[in-house]
C-alpha cells in the first residue's frame, strides 16, 4: 500500500465514494448511449429534455435526501405534489393570482411537512406510518378536490408557462435544414437553484452539517448537544417546502390537474436518492448524486426506447434490473470498506 | 409501581388495536343499529350463506391478513418492511392463471398443482428479496424496491399482457362459499393460516428465534442463531402467504388483472403490521396484533363506505383516523397519559404528598 499517497490525501469517505461512482456511471451510461444510438443523443436538447421533463423529480428528490440523510423517510411526496398541482390549477381557473398560487403551493407543502415533522420528531411516532397516512390524505384531498382532469385556463399563467430560456449557439440543425435552438423550461432553473441551495445548506450550514450527524448516530448527535428533535422536525418541514414547490414546476409543466399526477413518483424520487448513493440507514449521502441518480433513472428510460423496446413493462423490467444493479454494487462497495477498516 | 403500570395497559401492544376495533363498533351502532345485523340469505348457487356487514368485513379483510402475517414475521426478523407484496401477489396470481389455462380441464388435482406452482414461484421472488436483504446486507425497503419496480411487468409478460379468465365451480368456492358451508371460504382460509402458525412456533423455535434476530442480530449469531437463515426463511414464508392471498384475490373475481390484483396492499399491510402494537423496528412481534390491525382498516374501510363515501375518498378519511391511532399509541401521550392516571389513582389513595413527590 503506498502509504504517501494516502498520506497526502485524505481517503474519500463513504458519501463521496458512492456519489463518484454515480456520477462516473452516469457519464459512461450517456457515452455508451451516444455512440450506440448516436441520434437524439448527441443532442444537447436530449439532456434539456430529460431535465424538462424532471424538473419536479429533481426537486422532490432533493428534499427526500434530506430526510433520508437524517435517518427518517417521507413517502409522502407524490402525493402532496399532485394535491399542490391539483390545488393551484382550481384557485388558478377561479381567477386567481400567480402569486398567490405560488404562496399556495408552499403552503400546503409547509403544512404537510409541519404536521409530519411534529408528528415524528415530537410524538416519536415511526415516519414511515406517518407520511403513509400524509400520502393518503394527500391523494384522498386530490379526488375530493376534482375527479376529473382540469386544465388551467388562466391566461397569464398559461404565457408565463409557454416561457422558454432559449440557447441558440447549444441547438442542432435538423433534417430539413432548419435551426432548432435549445430550449429549457423555466422549472429547471428552479430545479438547479434547489439542488445548488440544498447542497450548500448539507455542506456549510450548521444544520445542514446536524442533519449527517443525527443520521449518522442519534445517541452522539445528542451528546454533541445538537437538538435532535427541533433538527428532525425542520428537515421534514423542508422536505414538505420543497414537494410544494415541485408541485408548482410540475403545474408549470403539464399545465393541468389530475388525480393520477405524479402517481409513483415517492418511489422514484426514493430510487433516485439510493442511485445517487443516499442510505436509508442515514448519515451518508448527497444532493448532488440524488440529482445524477435522476439523470441515470431517465437515461435507461430513453435507452429502452431508442433500442426499440417500446413495450411498456422493458421499461419497469430495465429499471428494475439496474436498481438491483445500483444496490448491489453500493453494499459490497461499502461491505468492502468496512472490512478494510476493521482490519 | 410497576404493578399499576401493568394494570393500566392491559393487553399490552393489543390495547389501541382493540380500542379502535370498540370505538368503530360503537360508532357503528350509534349511527346505524342494523349494521352488524346477521342474516342467512341464499346465493346464486342456492346455497345457505351468511350475509351482512360483519361478514362482508371479515371477509374482505382475508388477503389482508394473510399478508399480515407473514409481514409481521419479516419486519420482526429484518427490522424492515417488504414493499413487494402486491407485485408479487400479482406474479404469483399470473401463475395460477397460467397453470389452470394450460390445464385440459379444472379439477382438484390442477388447482393445487397451480397453487404449488404459484407458492414456488413466490417464495423463489422471496428468496431474492431475502437474500439482497440477508446476505448483500440491504434495507429490506430498498431491497424490495426492485420487484416492486418490475414485478407488475413480469405478471404482464407472464400472460402475455392478456387478463384471461377462469370459470369453474372450485375456483368459484375458494373465493366465494363451499356448498353447504355458510362460512365465505377465504375466512377458513385465515383460519387455517392462523392456525399453521400457531402450530410453527408452538412446535419450533422460530418466533423465538426471530425475536433475537430482530433485537440484535449479532447478539442472536453469537448465541448460535443463524441470523441470514431466519431473514431468508421471514421472506419465503412471507411469499407463501403472498401466494395463499394472491389465489383468493384471484378467485374471488376468476380473472387475472396484473394492474389491479391486490393494488396498493403493501401499505395497508404495513399499517396493518404497525396498528397491531408491533415495532417497525424489528424485535418482540405479535402476529395476532397484526391480524387484529388488518381487520381495523378494512372495518374503516367498510364504514366509510357504507357512510356513502366515494372509493377515492376514503383514502384521506382513512388517513385522519390512522393519525389518530398512531398519536394515541405514541410512546410520549402515552407515557404522558399514564403518568396522568396514576397522579390521579395515587392522590386519592395516598394523598397528594405521595403525587408530588413523584
Amino acid at each position: 500500500m503506498n502509504k504517501a499517497f494516502w498520506k497526502r490525501k485524505e481517503p474519500l469517505n463513504d458519501t463521496q465514494l458512492l456519489m463518484t461512482i454515480t456520477i462516473v456511471i452516469f457519464f459512461v451510461m450517456y457515452i455508451l448511449a451516444m455512440i450506440l444510438f448516436g441520434g437524439g443523443f448527441l443532442h444537447v436538447q436530449q439532456v434539456f429534455d430529460m431535465l424538462n421533463d424532471n424538473a419536479s423529480l429533481i426537486i422532490v428528490t432533493c428534499g427526500l435526501t434530506i430526510v433520508m440523510i437524517g435517518g427518517g423517510i417521507d413517502i409522502s411526496v407524490g402525493a402532496v405534489t399532485s394535491l399542490v398541482v391539483m390545488s393551484c390549477v382550481l384557485y388558478l381557473n377561479k381567477g386567481g393570482n400567480i402569486f398567490v398560487a405560488v404562496l399556495l403551493a408552499v403552503g400546503i407543502g409547509l403544512a404537510f411537512g409541519l404536521v409530519h415533522g411534529f408528528l415524528v420528531s415530537y410524538l416519536e411516532i415511526q415516519p414511515f406510518i406517518v407520511t403513509l397516512a400524509g400520502m393518503f390524505f394527500a391523494r384522498g384531498m386530490t379526488t375530493i378536490l376534482s375527479v376529473n382532469p382540469q386544465k388551467v385556463s388562466h391566461v397569464a399563467f398559461n404565457t408565463f408557462r409557454e416561457k422558454r430560456i432559449v440557447i441558440p449557439w447549444l441547438g442542432y440543425t435538423a433534417n430539413n435544414g432548419n435551426k432548432i435552438p435549445a430550449r429549457m423550461e423555466l422549472g429547471v432553473v428552479i430545479a438547479l437553484a434547489c439542488v445548488i441551495l440544498v447542497w450548500m445548506l448539507l455542506k456549510y450550514v450548521r444544520l445542514g452539517r446536524n442533519f449527517y450527524a443525527m443520521g449518522g448516530n442519534q445517541q452522539s448527535a445528542l451528546m454533541l448537544g445538537i437538538n435532535v428533535k427541533r433538527t428532525r422536525f425542520l428537515s421534514y418541514i423542508l422536505s414538505g417546502l420543497l414537494s410544494g414547490i415541485a408541485g408548482f414546476v410540475f403545474m408549470m409543466h403539464t399545465g393541468a390537474g389530475n388525480s393520477t399526477n405524479a402517481a409513483g413518483m415517492e418511489m422514484n424520487a426514493i430510487a433516485s436518492a439510493i442511485i445517487g448513493g443516499t442510505l436509508l440507514t442515514g448519515g451518508v449521502g448527497n444532493v448532488i448524486g440524488s440529482f445524477f441518480g435522476t439523470m441515470i433513472l431517465t437515461t435507461i428510460k430513453k435507452i429502452v426506447v431508442a433500442s426499440g423496446l417500446n413495450d411498456p413493462w422493458w421499461q419497469s423490467i430495465t429499471t428494475g434490473g439496474m436498481l438491483c444493479f445500483f444496490i448491489l454494487l453500493q453494499s459490497i462497495v461499502l461491505g468492502k470498506r468496512a472490512k478494510k477498516r476493521k482490519t | 409501581m410497576k404493578k399499576r403500570k401493568l394494570s393500566f395497559s392491559g393487553f399490552g401492544q393489543l390495547t389501541i388495536p382493540l380500542i379502535a376495533i370498540a370505538l368503530l363498533v360503537i360508532f357503528n351502532l350509534i349511527r346505524d343499529p342494523g349494521f352488524f345485523k346477521i342474516a342467512i340469505s341464499h346465493n346464486s348457487n342456492g346455497n345457505a350463506v351468511l350475509s351482512g356487514n360483519i361478514i362482508t368485513i371479515i371477509n374482505g379483510a382475508s388477503e389482508l391478513a394473510i399478508l399480515a402475517m407473514g409481514m409481521t414475521l419479516v419486519t420482526a426478523a429484518c427490522g424492515g418492511q417488504d414493499i413487494s407484496v402486491g407485485a408479487a401477489a400479482a406474479i404469483a396470481g399470473s401463475v395460477f392463471v397460467k397453470v389452470l389455462k394450460g390445464a385440459s380441464q379444472i379439477n382438484i388435482g390442477t388447482v393445487i398443482l397451480a397453487f404449488l406452482c404459484s407458492c414456488v414461484v413466490a417464495m423463489l421472488f422471496g428468496s431474492f428479496n431475502g437474500t439482497l436483504v440477508a446476505v448483500f446486507k440491504i434495507q429490506p425497503m430498498i431491497a424490495t424496491l426492485i420487484l416492486f419496480t418490475c414485478g407488475r411487468s413480469i405478471a404482464y409478460w407472464i400472460n402475455g399482457g392478456a387478463t384471461p379468465t377462469v370459470s369453474s365451480p372450485i375456483i368459484t368456492s375458494i373465493g366465494g362459499f363451499i356448498p353447504g358451508i355458510p362460512v365465505p371460504t377465504p375466512v377458513i382460509i385465515v383460519i387455517v393460516m392462523a392456525v399453521l402458525f400457531r402450530l410453527l412456533f408452538r412446535f419450533s423455535a422460530l418466533g423465538l428465534f426471530t425475536q433475537s434476530v430482530g433485537i440484535n442480530g449479532s447478539a442472536a449469531r453469537l448465541n448460535g442463531i443463524n441470523a441470514t437463515f431466519i431473514k431468508l426463511l421471514s421472506f419465503i414464508i412471507l411469499g407463501i402467504c403472498v401466494s395463499v392471498s394472491a389465489c383468493i384475490g384471484v378467485s374471488r373475481l376468476g380473472l387475472i388483472n396484473h394492474e389491479t390484483l391486490l393494488i396498493d396492499i403493501e401499505m395497508d399491510t404495513i399499517l396493518a403490521v404497525a396498528i397491531g402494537g408491533n415495532s417497525l423496528g424489528g424485535g418482540k412481534f405479535k402476529l395476532s396484533g397484526s391480524i387484529i390491525g388488518a381487520y381495523v382498516i378494512q372495518m374503516l374501510t367498510i364504514t366509510l363506505y357504507a357512510m356513502k363515501v366515494s372509493s377515492t375518498d376514503v383514502k384521506a378519511y382513512k388517513a385522519i383516523v390512522i393519525v389518530l391511532l398512531v398519536v394515541i399509541g405514541s410512546p410520549v401521550i402515552k407515557e404522558r397519559f399514564g403518568k396522568m392516571i396514576r397522579h390521579l389513582t395515587s392522590s386519592r389513595k395516598e394523598g397528594p404528598a405521595k403525587g408530588a413527590q413523584e
